[in-house]
């Protein structure tokens, strides 16, 4: 337990238990936001120059054209830094990642991965996280790191160009960036999936409790 | 040389004139930006009026000029752009315009003047001849395209700063805007710290050969630390001014500054 959630406990009135503080719904919900702008003027981009042989539908990108993509992406660009680095600074310094997230064991993945499998995977007390839950969550948070710093590679690619040294080279860095939004796009996919099926995880999402 | 051989792998040649035919009459392009208006209305524009799509509009210029503003504060103008040996130039290296090669410019060299106007010591025209007498340099940079795919070319030509010094070019003015011969009226600003860059360059070569017209013969501005849409092809005039004079994608929306 965490002590903002002991802190919530003794100053509210409802003996509810504090499942999320109010600090990690509100990041929750920017950063929803934030990724799905970012997300769709992605497309968009894409679309200008796809990478493999196809392109997104649309209907599923914003901005209309590869400008209005663009302008899109790097404005929304700093809700999603912005908040992000404030959700990172925050977890560490609260000790929510380290209290939360882990340890992560091989064993106790394998464990939960079976038992959610099965339907045996229990949700009764959702301020502790599940090993699956602590896996994609901790993996979701370096694949953000990862999207980020390969989006400021491929934007200031003289300027830091060190960050594109660091994926290789600029087309690398491209598709690795494609990678990561795909790879957030099936967690998102798994995560709503889940939320929904355990709708108190998404009440506690919303209200905290 | 078929033209889809000018095409590298992942350029949906089908896609670049769809987008571009549909960058040009402003007001369709209005509406399409406005199509992500009532989510961005929703999101980013707390206070501002859901159904009005032409706040979301402005908020995006707005939030694109604070971005010209952020990438003048980082630009460094001692970073160069990474270079690479020969073997690594890519070949061919893709035409791209938003016409097809047919309708590129195709410039007489004996009547190009290259044009200097505004804050400039001497406006003399500049033949092509007279150009060639300047010293010249070379570099293999990646030139970005703004749609994203990237091609790494040879050119050969005289910094840019070089002649801006020649001409005895006021260089605390804030822009150097050229113009070029592309049909529509091809022009682009570029500031003045970006035209002051070691590596930025009027390009006079393309892999030690004389410019073809592909590539913007008879003078193109090469500048590595920009995307492509700001280095111009087939240039017949530069302009050292004070004032922001648009460009021709930069008033349809792209970043104005756009600098890597």
């Amino acid at each position: 337990m965490s002590s903002l959630t002991v802190a919530d406990q003794q100053v509210g009135s409802t003996p509810a238990k504090v499942i999320q503080p109010a600090w990690v719904r509100v990041m929750h919900w920017t950063n929803a936001v934030a990724m799905i702008l970012m997300i769709l003027s992605g497309w968009q981009i894409y679309n200008a120059s796809p990478l493999f042989g196809f392109s997104f539908p649309r209907e599923y990108t914003l901005g209309g054209w590869l400008g209005g993509g663009l302008l899109w992406h790097f404005a929304a660009m700093w809700l999603l830094m912005i908040n992000g680095l404030a959700y990172l600074v925050t977890g560490f310094g609260t000790g929510r990642f380290r209290k939360k997230l882990f340890p992560i064991t091989p064993s106790g993945v394998l464990h939960d991965v079976r038992a959610a499998l099965t339907f045996k995977l229990g949700h009764d007390d959702l301020t502790v996280y599940n090993y699956v839950q602590r896996l994609l969550y901790a993996g979701i948070i370096l694949v953000g790191v990862l999207i980020v710093l390969t989006g400021l590679g491929m934007w200031k690619p003289v300027q830091l160009y060190y960050l594109v040294a660091l994926f290789g080279d600029y087309p690398t860095a491209r598709y690795i960036h494609f990678f990561c939004m795909a790879a957030i796009c099936a967690f998102l996919v798994v995560h709503v999936l889940l939320a929904l099926l355990v709708p108190k995880s998404l009440r506690a999402m919303i209200i905290g409790r | 040389m078929a033209k889809r051989s000018f095409l590298i792998p992942g350029v949906d040649k089908r896609l670049l004139i769809k987008d571009s035919i549909k960058t040009m009459p402003d007001v369709t392009r209005r509406r399409f930006i406005a199509g992500g208006a009532s989510l961005g209305a929703l999101t980013l524009l707390t206070g501002c009026d859901v159904v009005d799509s032409s706040s979301a509009e402005n908020m995006l210029a707005r939030i694109s000029k604070f971005n010209d503003a952020v990438q003048a504060f980082i630009f460094n103008p001692d970073a160069l752009a990474p270079t690479f040996p020969e073997s690594a130039i890519t070949k061919p290296f893709p035409f791209n315009a938003y016409y097809e090669l047919d309708d590129a410019p195709d410039v007489s060299a004996a009547d190009w003047k290259l044009e200097v106007r505004g804050l400039v010591d001497n406006k003399k025209s500049w033949t092509l001849e007279e150009l060639y007498k300047l010293p010249q340099v070379s570099q293999i940079t990646r030139h970005i395209c703004v749609e994203g795919w990237s091609a790494i070319g040879s050119w050969t030509g005289t910094p840019l700063r070089d002649f801006l010094k020649l001409i005895g070019a006021d260089t605390r003015a804030k822009y150097v805007w050229f113009q070029c011969a592309d049909k529509d009226g091809y022009n682009s600003p570029l500031d003045m710290r970006s035209a002051l860059h070691p590596q930025t360059q009027m390009t006079f070569k393309y892999a030690n050969e004389i410019l073809p017209r592909a590539y913007g013969f008879p003078m193109k501005i090469r500048v590595p630390t920009k995307l492509g849409f700001k280095n111009p092809k087939y240039v017949v005039s530069m302009e050292v001014t004070n004032d922001y004079k648009g460009g021709y994608w930069e008033d349809q929306g792209y970043n104005s500054f756009s600098g890597s």
